[in-house]
């Protein structure tokens, strides 16, 4: 049998003999054009519009580098809380049966059904100086609504099923026999999380983590009511552009905006990496 | 080591899964746990490397009582069917995990667990593939690192849960020898379940025929196939045939006649006369034999197999013709068997 000698550079991987790959392939191209990729040209071209002085005027403006440390600080200290958390919500959902698992099974959706106005204003009532937590944290000298902490538990509640939801599947498909076959071989629980279980997880909990953090970065409505807004210290980079909507100040809205998208767009691409990365290894 | 299994009873949900199950191993001998599903096989081995435990009864390795013990006091090297590998690592680190997880001075340096790995890939003839990925092997080489992976903690007794049952069968072949080659070599007490016959027969040096949660007959290949001791056994190991016949005065009767066999010992009554379909010899005068009409007939390999009607009942039952016998539909065949065995009716 000959064999056709190698191309240079990549090529398309040879589809199937099922039909289809050209329709469905131009039907995701024009669908991903048309609800994504014009929106945010339109975004780029009209910051472009500013001249590169100004942009770099805004994007070096104290207040839009704290607004942006803020906005994607915070977000990534919820992300890292999730993975934790959400993790063990979903090893829990998954390993016991307990009377209301389902309930509970249910409720971890709840944050992505729930307007997130009403996540904001629940949270704010609760940690307010003078609410339920709030009062019993004060004495402590925790302060949580109208700070950076405010926002980081806000985001900590949007981001919860992100991970949850991720995760919970992957676990769902772990044999059992792993388990068994680790502990015959001399390995006890804690090394059997730690070295068989978790490792296996970790595409999933990366983008679980990825797709909370990215939540969070873009999250208005639940932060603006807890976290008190004080430029500088406790305001986020999309309550910025709406500011600056507000004085009509298109061009330095849509330049926030557009350093918001290269940010998320470089670190998402990164997180995607690694997942390639580590599937291409584990199979 | 040896492995002694006393009286031990399995309930799941207080649904039985074993009766009264006792099965003394030999240091060193290699046993297969034979059945159809459902017979408790897989719970036994199971019992036996702790990770389940007996509703009652004990299970001890040497002296000591191992039913005391947890999985991972218990020292056993466990293969499932489906491999069971740790994805995400290599070959080499499968190896050398449960040297790995071991705490203090009982474990050896990274080096020495690595030379330990490579020796153990050397023993299943996977030299030079450390570095892989248990998705970058074939079926047959991934239960080749799982082997060498449960041998490489010393195992003090090797359990195989049909460990050849998600290959194909040409491999099957190649590493049931190849099993038999590394117990030779290795030593270690080993006990696999199977549900092939052929394999138990072929591999074991003893052989646990189970039914129904409780041990029918330990034996090895001979002793199973030529003096099965129950209806159970004679039908589930080889090709038999089963007719119902009566016993009286010492003879096999089937309806009104006598077929020739005298059964002095047996019980007067109700019975089963069971014997191997070539294990017969034709007869042409029928003065004292078991007489059908062909009723099917169908060539295997180098023989032809019939089935006959006997007698009013059209009980069938299967022997074996030559091939150049004149064996057509509706004629009438004579036999006699040579080695038979009557069962009491239940």
């Amino acid at each position: 049998m000959t064999t056709a000698p190698a191309k240079a550079g990549w090529r398309f991987r040879q589809p199937s003999v099922i039909p289809g790959f050209g329709l469905t392939l131009g039907f995701s191209l024009a669908y991903l054009t048309l609800i994504i990729l014009i929106p945010l040209s339109g975004l780029i071209w009209r910051s472009a519009a500013l001249g590169w002085a100004d942009f770099w005027a805004i994007a070096t403006d104290r207040r839009t580098i704290n607004a942006l440390e803020i906005s994607f600080g915070t977000a990534f200290i919820a992300a890292a809380v999730n993975v934790v958390f959400g993790t063990i919500v979903a090893w829990v959902l998954v390993r016991y049966s307990f009377p209301g698992r389902r309930i509970v099974d249910a409720m971890v959706d709840l944050p992505f059904a729930l307007p997130t106005a009403v996540a904001g204003i629940a949270l704010t009532t609760l940690y307010a100086p003078n609410g339920w937590l709030g009062s019993l944290l004060a004495p402590l000298g925790i302060k949580v609504a109208y700070t950076p902490l405010g926002i980081v538990i806000a985001l900590i509640f949007i981001g919860l099923p992100f991970v949850v939801r991720t995760v919970q599947p992957i676990m769902e498909e772990i044999d059992k026999e792993v388990e068994e076959v680790a502990a015959t071989l001399g390995a006890n629980r804690f090394q059997t999380i730690a070295r068989v279980l978790l490792p296996g997880l970790a595409p999933a909990i990366v983008t679980g983590f990825a797709l909370a953090f990215a939540r969070g970065v873009g999250e208005y409505g639940s932060v603006i009511f807890i976290a008190g807004n004080l430029p500088y210290k406790s305001e986020i980079a999309p309550l910025l552009i709406v500011i600056r909507l507000e004085e009509y100040n298109y061009a330095a809205a849509t330049a926030i905006a557009a350093i918001m998208l290269a940010l998320s767009f470089v670190m998402l691409l990164v997180i995607n990496l690694v997942q390639t990365w580590s599937r291409k290894r584990y199979g | 080591m040896e492995v002694r299994v006393a009286n031990v009873r399995k309930e799941f949900e207080r649904f039985p899964a074993l009766h009264d199950v006792s099965l003394d191993i030999k240091s060193g001998e290699l046993i297969a746990l034979l059945g159809p599903s459902g017979s408790g096989k897989t719970t036994l081995l199971r019992l036996i490397a702790g990770l389940e435990r007996p509703t009652k009864g004990k299970i001890f390795f040497g002296e000591e009582d191992a039913s005391q013990k947890s999985i991972q006091e218990r020292n056993v090297g466990f293969v499932f069917q489906h491999y069971a590998l740790f994805r995400h690592m290599t070959v080499a680190d499968n190896i050398g995990f449960g040297l790995k997880v071991r705490h203090g001075a009982s474990r050896p340096s990274a080096q020495e667990i690595r030379r330990r790995a490579s020796e153990l890939l050397d023993l299943v003839q996977l030299s030079g593939l450390e570095k892989r990925y248990p998705a970058q092997l074939s079926g047959g080489q991934r239960q080749r690192v799982a082997l060498a992976r449960a041998m490489a903690i010393e195992p003090a007794v090797l359990l195989l849960d049909e460990p050849f049952g998600a290959l194909d069968a040409q491999v099957r072949r190649e590493l049931r020898r190849w099993l038999r080659d590394i117990h030779d070599a290795t030593g270690h007490t080993t006990v696999f379940v199977t549900h092939d016959q052929e394999e138990a027969l072929e591999l074991a040096d003893r052989v646990v025929v189970m039914s129904q949660g409780s041990i029918e007959q330990v034996g090895t290949a001979d002793e199973i196939y030529d003096t099965p001791n129950s209806p159970f056994v004679y039908g589930f190991i080889g090709e038999s045939s089963a007719l119902p016949v009566k016993v009286e005065d010492g003879q096999v009767w089937i309806a009104d006649r006598p077929i020739g066999l005298s059964a002095p010992q047996a019980p007067r009554g109700e019975a089963t006369l069971f014997f191997r379909p070539h294990d017969v010899d034709l007869v042409d005068e029928c003065n004292g034999c078991i007489a059908g009409t062909v009723a099917a007939s169908r060539r295997v390999a180098g023989t032809r197999r019939v089935e006959l009607e006997i007698g009013g009942e059209r009980q069938r039952v299967e022997i074996e013709l030559p091939v150049d016998h004149p064996a057509a539909q509706k004629t009438r065949v004579a036999f006699r068997p040579r080695r038979w065995k009557l069962f009491p009716a239940a």
